[in-house]
């Protein structure tokens, strides 16, 4: 006899209930004014489309090239409060290389929200910070839509063979003198998901190379950066002294990629790796080996 | 003379002043006069309240020790050129900052621990400085110095080595250090400085007669009755805690303790009781002057304030050299 009247209210509690729930999601608006720091956290806000909200990045910002004409904050490890304040965000992304300690602290006193992205080189974690922007930002289902896309890029890796290629990553700026990576880096970590075995992991973080370092390690193929190409006037041989007395200078085996791309670990990072191993196994059989 | 200090020490004050209004009004956020009093935008008011008010003090506090410890350090050393980077406390707090950077793992991510290593490497320097240059009781002017160089040497090395050993974020958290900024001035930096800066000034205010004494040579000022040795130890401790505990919060800020016993001199001459007092109020007022600007230039980003101290301060110190010297000929 209550069969009558409990169904309909229970379903009108389940109703009110959706209701409520899809009532407090519209009501719930997604941030509108967003600082972004860290070039991987721009780069998701941007894929996310949530490039729009964004009123303030960092300097290390430079992809897409719409984010370099905004606003700057700075360098990410010494960010200022008043300055990110006065951008007036009710969202600032950092990564957990930003700070200094004392800037991040007042920002949160100041009740700006703040969304501390976790570290890690590699896609688990790349997976998760993008995921971790989507839901601050109420872009859920972009945010699973872009993982599933990374998913999709590391799946389609393919490592360049048997055995493991020999490989040295060198940066260098300016007239410094080149730097190779060690364990622990960005570097480091997207040569070994590429398939390839990195000569520099007996040291860690970046470490000079000397000429002669470089010839003893004898790298079957160098990767560098394009802005390390850059720096030294484009391709003249000069850029690494020694190359041409190892295995990767003789058969001509470099492989330059972009900075941000290759050791941003952001949402385009499946491709990047899948890109540097195509270009590995390419160079393998270019030198015919 | 005294006439002529007075003046001095008032344009001083207005000066002081007016870079104390324009420091707490002028920044990135927009800051009223209602927002100072507590009365306005919540945020605007918590900016002035946490960030903007220490700031300045902090500023000031800084610029004031490294005024006030280098117009004694040339009054002790008798030479122009002498300024808290010879005693070895810069060396000693970059050695310290620098060393908790790279090894400290964990711990830099609290807000004190780069600053506590800092003071504690700039009075370690101190204190061996000292320990050299003491024999028998006295301290030989000539040898601190030498042993000052010999340290600063010695930490330079150390921090080459440090450096070497960093990575890549840790040596741009050093080369920031290095450049000093204000940025992350608080409340606990102030109430940690305050105490330290204004024992360590007020010791060396107490000193201006010895000093004045000391210029006509270590012997005549003893034979004046004056306690030479414990002179020195003074104005060495009081540096080393004074510039140890600013160059901690701060960073390096370099320039502001040579130059601002210059331009006091220039003015007001070469009486200590002016000097003193003087240097730490117009180094105060220079690296809070220098700190308007490095919050304002590029904002929202920020220029350390080392770098605008020395480009705005050097041109302008030579400009007064220059022009002293065509007066003179």
């Amino acid at each position: 006899m209550a069969s009558n009247g409990f169904p309909v209210s229970f379903r009108n509690v389940r109703s009110f209930a959706i209701i409520l729930l899809v009532g407090a999601t519209l009501l719930e608006a997604a941030p509108r004014r967003i600082v972004a720091v860290g070039g991987a956290t721009t780069e998701t806000l941007f894929a996310l489309g949530a490039g729009g909200e964004i009123v303030g990045v960092d300097s290390t910002s430079t992809f897409p090239p719409e984010a370099t004409a905004l606003p700057q904050v700075g360098y990410q490890r010494a960010l200022s409060a008043e300055g990110i304040a006065s951008l007036k965000p009710d969202l600032v992304v950092l990564p957990a290389t930003a700070g200094p300690a004392t800037a991040v602290e007042q920002l949160e006193r100041l009740g700006i929200p703040v969304l501390r992205l976790q570290e890690g080189h590699s896609f688990e974690a790349a997976t998760a910070r993008v995921l971790a922007i989507g839901s601050a930002v109420n872009r859920q289902s972009e945010a699973g839509a872009l993982a599933a896309k990374m998913a999709d890029q590391i799946a389609l890796i393919v490592p360049p063979g048997d055995p493991a290629p020999a490989a040295l990553f060198v940066m260098s700026l300016g007239s410094g003198a080149p730097m190779a990576a060690g364990a622990g880096t960005a570097a480091d970590a997207a040569l070994r998901l590429a398939g390839a075995r990195n000569l520099g992991n007996s040291f860690t973080g970046y470490k000079q190379l000397s000429r002669e370092a470089l010839v003893a390690l004898s790298p079957e193929v160098v990767v560098t950066t394009s802005r390390t190409m850059q720096a030294s006037s484009g391709n003249s041989p000069q850029w690494l002294p020694g190359l041409e007395l190892t295995p990767a200078g003789k058969n001509s085996r470099v492989v330059v990629m972009d900075d941000l791309f290759l050791l941003g670990f952001g949402p385009r990072s499946g491709e990047a790796i899948r890109e540097l191993a195509r270009r590995l196994g390419e160079s393998r059989l270019r030198a015919g080996s | 003379m005294a006439g002529r200090s007075a003046v001095v020490f008032a344009c001083l004050a207005m000066l002081t002043v007016l870079v104390g209004f324009l420091s707490l009004r002028t920044g990135a956020v927009e800051v009223t006069w209602q927002d100072m009093l507590g009365k306005g935008d919540s945020t605007a008011v918590a900016v002035f309240q946490t960030m903007r008010v220490p700031r300045f003090v902090l500023g000031f506090l800084c610029g004031g020790a490294l005024g006030i410890c280098g117009a004694a350090l040339q009054g002790l050393f008798r030479n122009p050129l002498a300024d808290p980077t010879l005693a070895g406390v810069s060396g000693g707090a970059a050695l310290g900052a620098v060393t908790a950077i790279v090894l400290g793992g964990a711990l830099t991510s609290s807000p004190y621990f780069v600053p506590a290593a800092s003071f504690l490497g700039a009075l370690v320097a101190v204190a061996v400085v000292n320990r050299i240059a003491e024999s028998g009781g006295r301290m030989l002017v000539s040898t601190l110095l030498l042993g000052g160089i010999a340290i600063n040497a010695f930490t330079g090395a150390g921090i080459g080595w440090m450096v070497y050993g960093a990575s890549d974020s840790q040596l741009r958290d050093f080369t920031f250090w290095s450049l000093g900024s204000l940025a992350g001035a608080g409340w606990t930096g102030v109430g940690v400085c305050t105490p330290l800066v204004l024992i360590s000034a007020v010791i060396l205010a107490l000193q201006s007669r010895s000093l004045n004494a000391l210029a006509l040579g270590e012997s005549d000022a003893w034979h004046l009755g004056i306690p030479v040795e414990d002179l020195k130890r003074s104005v060495l401790s009081s540096t080393a805690l004074a510039v140890g505990v600013v160059t901690a919060f701060t960073g390096s800020i370099g320039f502001v303790g040579l130059v601002a016993p210059h331009l006091i001199r220039l003015v007001a001459g070469a009486d200590h009781r002016v000097v003193l007092g003087g240097s730490f109020l117009l180094g105060g007022c220079l690296v809070c002057t220098a700190d308007i600007v490095a919050r304002v230039a590029r904002a929202p980003a920020e220029v350390p304030v080392g770098i605008v101290v020395a480009s705005v301060g050097a041109p302008f110190f030579l400009w007064l050299l220059l022009r002293d010297k065509s007066a003179v000929a």
